[in-house]
């Protein structure tokens, strides 16, 4: 993506009917550590890396509790996506209060929505810098949400955001057409793989990445480092880098030289996708 | 010219009466479910008692609608301290804030009067007594509602605490046991329902300890 004339102002349209102030805030997402959320029927996982800036520091908390029934994973401008968590855990609070119910999942990703399409409308503000992937349990089941700054949202039976992302996206395309009925732990399992993915040969290890579920029965919590490295021993995923190690390597090349074509096609923009 | 009179009032009262009793590593809180509007009874079997953190217990009398509503806030209030601060609300903490809430509507208030109880961060029972714009103590034991005029002067006999004023400062919670505790409880409700017209039906009991939350329920005198 190259700097043009029309891209000073969020209000300002290009002649393609673009808004490039939009389309960065976006590359801001693709930035950010990745962040992967898959979904079955009855549970939803959430998944993050963390990358902290040095060895002396603690890396960013990157998946926030929203409610008993939805929790977030972020990926960009982490001080963006913890002001949208605060936002979300109000909303969350007071329709609570009001109807003494869970605020249905979908209808808290459209406030969202609507709260960074204002963002895109105003000369005076930016728009928020940062993915959601929004995991909830309502009446109507599980859901698995992506929020994009554009304003845009969409809901996915798997996904993944951040850099290094389409490696994740890439394992989960495989196999998603099992997650509907897969299991917790299995879900949890295919979590971590999809982690491990975007690390793209550093072993995977409890202390850089973090796990959340949410299901029936079981209200949304941050699964704590000792539960996790156990899944990953018992699921020998870090063990499993050196049989499929050449499959992943070639498929990952593949995918760079795809993506460095695709960004400076000046083809479709990305959020009308 | 005489000054115009409102012809209705926002408030009502349910009666009832509401206890509670700090002991060394232990909290007794317990309230009478019994809601009554003027000489009738609305219903034999409603909670006056929330519980509001994990430590934390309030039992309030008063206008139930207003002590409905002070319940919601407050449990509102502690769901946003859970995001902030990662860990449940003590329950001095939970007194500070049930105090400044109730001040908050110094100039049109909470009908409710409340009594808060539970462990401190050091597992001792503490006990808070509150009226109802917010005037707040820690308290080794009292008694709110249409009952605690026929309590109070009871547990005072039974659990008379040291004089605040004097020093050294001597520790107000009770010596007794805590089956004692619910004991005297018993006895104080059947008690005040011998006289009160407006505690009876049931008595439900919380006691609250290092184990966690329990609660009992006893059958009072039904008219």
């Amino acid at each position: 993506m190259f700097r043009n004339q029309y891209d000073t102002d969020v209000t300002t349209w290009s002649p393609a009917g673009r808004l490039f102030q939009v389309e960065y805030a976006m590359e801001a997402v693709k930035q950010g550590s990745a962040a992967i959320g898959l979904r079955s029927k009855t549970h939803v996982v959430l998944g993050c890396v963390n990358k902290a800036n040095s060895e002396l520091s603690s890396h960013q908390k990157k998946i926030f509790k929203v409610d008993d029934h939805i929790g977030v994973a972020i990926a960009g401008l982490t001080a963006d996506g913890r002001v949208l968590s605060r936002y979300m855990r109000n909303e969350c609070i007071n329709y609570s209060f009001t109807y003494e119910s869970p605020l249905p999942v979908g209808r808290l990703v459209v406030q969202l929505a609507d709260k960074a399409q204002v963002c895109t409308q105003r000369s005076w503000k930016r728009p928020y810098g940062v993915g959601l992937l929004v995991a909830g349990l309502d009446e109507s089941g599980a859901h698995l949400y992506y929020n994009c700054p554009s304003g845009n949202y969409f809901e996915y039976q798997a996904f993944a955001i951040g850099s290094r992302s389409q490696a994740a996206k890439t394992y989960l395309e495989r196999r998603f057409e099992n997650f509907m009925d897969s299991t917790r732990d299995d879900l949890v399992k295919d979590a971590l793989m999809a982690i491990r993915e975007t690390l793209q040969g550093e072993t995977l290890k409890s202390s850089i990445c973090t796990v959340a579920v949410i299901g029936v029965g079981e209200p949304f919590h941050i699964l704590d480092h000792g539960t996790v490295q156990q899944m990953i021993d018992a699921f020998e995923i870090a063990g499993e880098q050196e049989g499929p190690a050449a499959e992943p390597d070639a498929a990952a090349r593949q995918e760079a030289a795809a993506e460095q074509g695709g960004s400076t096609d000046e083809g479709v923009a990305p959020m009308d996708i | 010219m005489t000054k115009q009179q409102a012809n209705w009032s926002p408030y009502d009262n349910n009666g009832g009466s509401c206890v509670a009793i700090a002991g060394a590593d232990y909290c007794v809180i317990a309230a009478d479910t019994r809601m009554s509007t003027g000489y009738n009874i609305l219903t034999r079997d409603y909670s006056k008692i929330c519980k509001l953190a994990d430590k934390c217990v309030m039992a309030s009398s008063g206008f139930q609608a207003d002590v409905k509503a002070l319940q919601k806030h407050l449990a509102a209030r502690h769901l946003i301290y859970q995001h902030q601060h990662n860990k449940q609300m003590s329950c001095p903490a939970m007194a500070q804030l049930l105090s400044n809430t109730l001040y908050y509507k110094r100039f049109f208030p909470y009908y409710s009067f409340n009594v808060l109880g539970g462990l401190d961060n050091e597992g001792k029972g503490c006990v808070f007594t509150y009226d109802a714009v917010g005037s707040f103590e820690k308290v080794g034991y009292s008694s709110q509602g249409s009952g605690s005029t026929l309590i109070m002067p009871f547990l005072d006999n039974q659990l008379k605490s040291p004089s605040p004023l004097l020093l050294p400062a001597q520790d107000a919670v009770t010596p007794l046991a805590e089956a004692e505790a619910v004991d005297l409880v018993k006895t104080v409700f059947a008690s005040a329902s011998e006289r009160d017209i407006y505690t009876g039906d049931k008595l439900e009991i919380i006691v609250i300890n290092a184990d966690g939350i329990r609660r009992d329920y006893m059958d009072l005198r039904k008219d």
